[in-house]
């Protein structure tokens, strides 16, 4: 089990360097920093001076090496924008995009799990087909045109809930929560469910689509002949069978959650990285951009190694293999 | 007063378009202690009682008239709570695939006890020490490390017997097996019959034995009824409907059945219900290229052959660990005879056939065809030409076909790929191979879904035809059909052997069936032939313990009645 995890370790550390490299390659595509960082009145040497002071005039390979030899000590640069640490900025954004994804994410795995199983237990019900078809909207409408109906309903016509930012927040530490104040609290709800949304009814309908699977299955049809309660073979046997495959698509999702914040973001103005990602590249301010795709790549790549260490702890037939490698 | 009473059941199934009956006035009756077979093809609707009695009929099913009654109360018509109650408690089932009854992903002991409290009741203790009692009585070895292990740790008898000792929970009077022994090995299936039987006899349970299996039904029931197309139509004791049947298709099912002891020229055709069609093999032997056939010289020599599957990856050669599936295996299989191989699962025999086919490489040894060497080709003209001689008949008709595939491009395709045709002729040849296996050419235009088991069958006959081989390989082809089309399919590839001069490599886990098919025999046991004899020879005096052994465990057909069947001399 250990030498596996050291073996994903080894390949996680490989999909970051690639994912850097690509990034630095197209950095060069979006545009000239110096043009937004000197003023009209600028003169040639000026730009080569800040050119060089900034290392742009070298290959990007030789800039991506810089970068990691920098962010191998918790280096990322500075900002070209804001002239401050990297670090210290993504530090003052990320509790706003984790707080976020942590509640849209949460919301979309009980309620994606809860609905999918009542719809595959209530396969002929009035209120399953509903859900069903409601849940269509949920997977065919894109993010920002749900943000932008909630703001216009709640927001606009019933002004119940704020239409931007996170509301007051509180210090902890250097974590500054919305959860722990009831404007807080009311500006998370509409970002939560804009960006849960999609990955709630695509749960729902993997395990809608699973579950009816497994309660075809022998076992199942075993544990009836046994005179099982319908709870026990529905929530234990079937349950836990349809999760094995769930759970792949699931860490998957999760992952998007935090990258598809940056449209949330955009559009509740939410002061997240996401929002932060989204002004680096209008400014092409690289060491923001550079330290974002890193830190999105981390996730992904971890919430991957959780799925599959999840795996071995659901399913048993694998435990053997597991040892074996 | 009987233990189980089925009066007059009627079970129906309405479909869009009609009503479809699939039990049909059925009457039955269990006593304690005994074992009642039930018996008939696919469709006769044996399995339907079963889901009756339990009350787990398939939607849309519904019993539309009768009554089931236990110990006199009636159970038929029961409202889903008090169901539920019974099954499992008063009457348990035990299925037909042991590998996929059990939840994987709980233990034995936690499927175990949520059964016993489920019925029972009582604290975990309580639970846990009836289960160790359970598993002990069923005869599994170190029952406390037994239980905590998952059913993906059981071989499959084990967990046949993990499936029974869940029935058992909690003192049935009735079990319904439904076909408990049909995915098991030989010598497993005769274990797991002796359980069942002793423990009818034990705790006096009235067993409800499902099969299709006419050597497990005259092995091991007291009582048994004959259905067919929903109807029951024969019953009473064992040796009188197996012996002297009265009713037709009880005959001719019985003459379908191939027996271990007399060796027949032909399979009488089950002629009940019209079913028979015809293989014209006289126009395939008209258009085949003649060949003949020097029987002194073997057609394949098979010289120390090795395959070994890759069992534990590594990175170090020295971390890898293999599992010799063949094991320095040499035979010959002469011009025209066909050659069996038998063995329990896992003995290696279809992994010669598909090296044979080249579908797997040689680990060892070598494949000589026809004085070439075969087992190193790399070169892919010369495995195209080899290929084309050799076409090989799969186990599955159901997944050896692509269901997206109409018919005729199925046939079609290994005259395409050889181009031995062009155009038209393709056409015209793929609708006479589909007229002479029996299925006419208008077959060529469905989809393989629309045709049965046995017509599957042919289809794939049709298309190892195709290329007019020499050598056909045949794993298993009849092992997942039901008795009377596995006397038809036996016969088409009796009628290939004989008339157009093919050599057929026969693998197949049925003794009976072998001694009907092949000249000659290899016994495989964990990889190697641990026998080689001419059939007769192996059947009359076996030479190793290992071929007695399966010899002896084979069931035993004497009782069963020899009228209008003619021993080949």
């Amino acid at each position: 089990m250990f030498a596996y995890i050291v073996r994903r370790m080894l390949q996680s550390v490989i999909v970051l360097l690639v994912v850097g490299l690509v990034a630095f390659s197209m950095f060069r595509f979006v545009g000239d920093p110096i043009d937004n960082m000197l003023g009209q009145e600028r003169t040639q040497a000026d730009i080569d001076r800040l050119r060089a002071e900034l290392g742009l005039d070298q290959p990007f390979p030789v800039q991506y090496y810089k970068f990691l030899k920098n962010a191998v000590q918790g280096n990322f640069g500075v900002s070209y924008r804001q002239g401050r640490p990297v670090s210290t900025i993504i530090a003052e954004r990320a509790p706003a995009t984790l707080e976020l994804a942590f509640v849209s994410g949460f919301l979309a795995i009980t309620m994606g799990i809860a609905l999918g199983v009542f719809t595959a237990i209530r396969r002929q019900g009035i209120a399953a087909n509903v859900i069903m078809t409601v849940s269509l909207i949920g997977v065919s409408l894109p993010t920002f045109l749900i943000g932008i109906l909630l703001i216009y309903i709640f927001s606009v016509e019933l002004d119940l809930l704020p239409s931007f930012g996170r509301g007051e927040t509180v210090m902890i530490g250097n974590w500054s929560t919305g959860f722990l104040t009831t404007s807080g609290l009311k500006a998370l709800i509409l970002p939560a469910i804009t960006l849960g949304l999609y990955q709630m009814t695509l749960i729902m309908r993997l395990v809608r689509s699973e579950m009816l699977e497994v309660l075809r299955a022998d076992y199942v049809r075993f544990a009836r002949a046994r005179g099982l309660s319908d709870r026990v073979i529905n929530f234990r046997h079937a349950l836990k069978n349809t999760m094995v495959p769930v759970i792949t698509i699931t860490g998957l999702q999760l992952g998007s959650i935090i990258a598809f914040a940056i449209i949330t973001e955009t559009v509740f103005q939410w002061p997240g990285v996401g929002l932060l990602f989204i002004n680096a590249i209008q400014f092409v301010d690289i060491p923001v951009m550079a330290a974002y795709l890193m830190l999105i790549s981390v996730m992904f790549v971890s919430i991957n190694l959780i799925v599959d260490l999840l795996y071995y702890a659901i399913d048993p037939r694998l435990r053997v293999d597991a040892r074996a490698t | 007063m009987s233990l189980l009473t089925i009066n007059d059941l009627t079970v129906e199934f309405p479909t869009r378009r009609q009503l479809f009956t699939a039990v049909d006035h059925v009457d039955l009756s269990v006593e304690p202690g005994e074992i009642h077979g039930l018996v008939g093809e696919s469709g006769a609707g044996k399995s339907t009682i079963g889901a009756a009695i339990m009350g787990l009929l398939d939607r849309p099913g519904r019993i539309a008239s009768g009554t089931i009654k236990l110990s006199g109360d009636q159970i038929s018509g029961l409202d889903a709570v008090a169901m539920r109650g019974l099954r499992g408690k008063k009457i348990s089932m035990i299925f037909q695939d042991p590998l996929t009854s059990l939840n994987p992903l709980f233990t034995v002991r936690e499927q175990l006890t949520e059964t016993i409290q489920a019925h029972l009741g009582g604290t975990d203790a309580e639970a846990n020490q009836r289960a160790r009692d359970l598993i002990d009585r069923v005869g599994i070895p170190d029952p406390d490390t037994r239980l905590d292990q998952y059913p993906h740790q059981f071989s499959g008898g084990m967990r046949q017997r993990v499936v029974i000792a869940l029935a058992l929970c909690t003192e049935p009077d009735v079990i319904i097996a439904d076909e408990p022994t049909t995915a098991l090995d030989v010598s497993v299936q005769a274990q797991i019959l002796d359980l069942i039987k002793e423990l009818a006899l034990e705790r006096q349970v009235g067993v409800i034995l499902i099969t299709h299996d006419m050597g497990v039904i005259a092995d091991t029931t007291d009582k048994v009824t004959v259905m067919y197309a929903g109807k029951v139509v024969e019953t009473g004791p064992t040796s009188q409907v197996m012996g002297k049947p009265t009713h037709e298709y009880t005959k001719s099912l019985i003459a379908a059945v191939p027996r271990p002891t007399l060796k027949l020229h032909r399979f009488p055709q089950i002629s009940y219900g019209g079913r028979e069609t015809r293989f014209a093999i006289d126009d395939m032997a008209r258009h085949w290229p003649k060949v003949d056939n020097d029987t002194s010289k073997p057609v394949f020599e098979i010289r120390n052959l090795t395959k070994k599957f890759l069992q534990r990856k590594g990175l170090l050669p020295w971390d890898r660990t293999y599992f010799t599936a063949v094991d320095d295996v040499s035979f010959d299989i002469r011009a025209g005879e066909v050659f069996g191989v038998v063995g329990e699962s896992g003995s290696g025999k279809s992994t010669i056939a598909r090296m044979i086919a080249g579908l797997y490489p040689v680990d060892g040894g070598t494949i000589t065809f026809e004085g070439q060497v075969v087992s190193d080709l790399t070169n892919r003209a010369a495995l195209d030409a080899y290929r084309k001689n050799i076409q090989m008949i799969f186990q599955d008709p159901y997944s050896s076909l692509n269901p997206r595939m109409r018919v005729d491009d199925i046939v079609a395709e290994p005259i395409r790929h050889h181009k031995l045709m062009e155009g038209s002729d393709i056409k015209r040849r793929v609708n006479e191979l589909l007229d002479q296996v029996g299925l006419g050419h208008e077959a060529g235009l469905k989809y393989p879904h629309e045709f049965s088991g046995g017509q599957r069958q042919r289809i794939s006959i049709a298309r190892a035809l195709a290329t007019q081989p020499r050598f056909l390989i045949c794993d298993e082809p009849t092992s997942a059909l039901d008795v009377s089309i596995q006397a038809q399919i036996l016969n088409i590839l009796k009628d290939l052997q004989e008339h157009l001069g093919l050599t057929l490599l026969f693998i197949s886990h049925d003794l009976p069936v072998v001694r009907q098919m092949c000249d000659r025999v290899a016994v495989m046991k964990q990889g190697k032939v641990v026998e080689l004899q001419e059939t007769n020879e192996l059947f009359a005096n076996p030479q190793t313990e290992y071929a007695s052994e399966l010899l002896r465990l084979m069931p035993k057909l004497d009782d069963l009645s020899t009228d209008g069947l003619e021993a080949e001399i």
